[in-house]
């Protein structure tokens, strides 16, 4: 399946939780966001959204801004 | 109460690195400073941790929206990041000026405070918009002295000082002070705090200017607490005439 993570294309097979592409892409839990689809996603509920082909999914976190 | 006690909220935009950040939050005794949100990959790492071992309290804004859903979405997001309710929303109008955009800022308030955050927004010195947005359920109001970034100081003060007099929320002034003595002033116009990014982040010496922004907001908090005197066209002799020598 096609993902576009940050706005990245990426080809995955077999099936990818949001929780296993978070773990993925940063260690740290705590002041990370995902949206897919511009819907945002608890994070209670990370294990438990699958991602499907086409998903674009922003994974955001602490930056310095005033 | 959201406000810092000694009235400074640092911005932590601008800074050249995590270790001059770090010595200028200490350095401004806050308890509350902005953060961004952006994609992991452009974020950099480092800056949660640190201002969770400083121990300050974290208020997101949603910096870079021009519209209410993106605002909207960003303050969403933010929630879930830092999980707290407090926001400060911006939706610009232009990247020249980056003012406020009335309109989409109103909008996004009131989604916002219907959603349950603690919405603080960065407005204009316009004082009707002010009161739209203390009328809305904004937590406090934040208005620019003038544009993010510029150190052009307060441009219309007698505006600050409608603003205060308008709402029944605090009065945070938010951007385009230069240096020390405009956030002297934006207290002595009767501010219950303000916030600065640029001018201490990004002048010679960081630490240094959160410590005189620091005194400075309490100078002119004090100041205003005390009671100015009326200004005067002419002067008023403060040593008595009676028994003056004749000569």
């Amino acid at each position: 399946m096609k993902l576009t993570i940050n706005g990245q294309t990426q080809d995955r097979s077999g099936t990818c939780s949001v929780a296993t592409l978070v773990a993925e892409i940063i260690a740290a839990q705590r002041g990370v966001a995902v949206a897919v689809n511009g819907t945002v996603v608890p994070r209670s509920a990370w294990g438990q959204v699958d991602l499907a082909d086409g998903d674009r999914i922003e994974v955001l976190t602490a930056a310095q801004g005033g | 109460m959201f406000l810092p006690e000694n009235g400074l909220i640092l911005g932590t935009g601008g800074a050249n690195s995590l270790a001059a950040l770090e010595e200028a939050v200490v350095a401004s005794e806050t308890t509350l400073v902005t953060v961004a949100l952006r994609r992991v990959d452009a974020a950099g790492p480092g800056l949660l941790p640190m201002l969770d071992r400083l121990g300050v309290r974290v208020l997101p804004n949603t910096a870079g929206c021009y519209t209410s859903g993106d605002a909207v979405k960003t303050a969403q997001m933010a929630r879930e990041a830092f999980e707290t309710e407090l926001i400060k929303l911006e939706v610009i109008g232009d990247e020249r000026t980056l003012l406020p955009d009335g309109v989409e800022l109103l909008k996004a308030a009131e989604i916002l405070v219907a959603d349950g955050f603690t919405v603080l927004p960065y407005t204009s010195d316009d004082p009707i918009l002010a009161r739209r947005l203390a009328d809305a359920g904004c937590a406090a109001v934040m208005p620019a002295g003038s544009p993010i970034g510029s150190g052009l100081g307060i441009s219309n003060p007698h505006h600050i000082e409608l603003i205060v007099q308008s709402v029944d929320v605090p009065v945070v002034l938010d951007a385009g002070i230069g240096t020390s003595s405009d956030a002297a002033l934006a207290m002595e116009l009767g501010c219950d705090a303000v916030l600065i990014a640029s001018a201490i982040t990004r002048s010679d010496d960081p630490a240094a200017m959160a410590a005189a922004m620091r005194h400075a907001v309490t100078a002119g908090r004090l100041a205003r607490a005390a009671g100015r005197i009326p200004r005067r066209f002419h002067a008023l002799a403060s040593t008595q005439d009676d028994g003056i020598a004749e000569w």
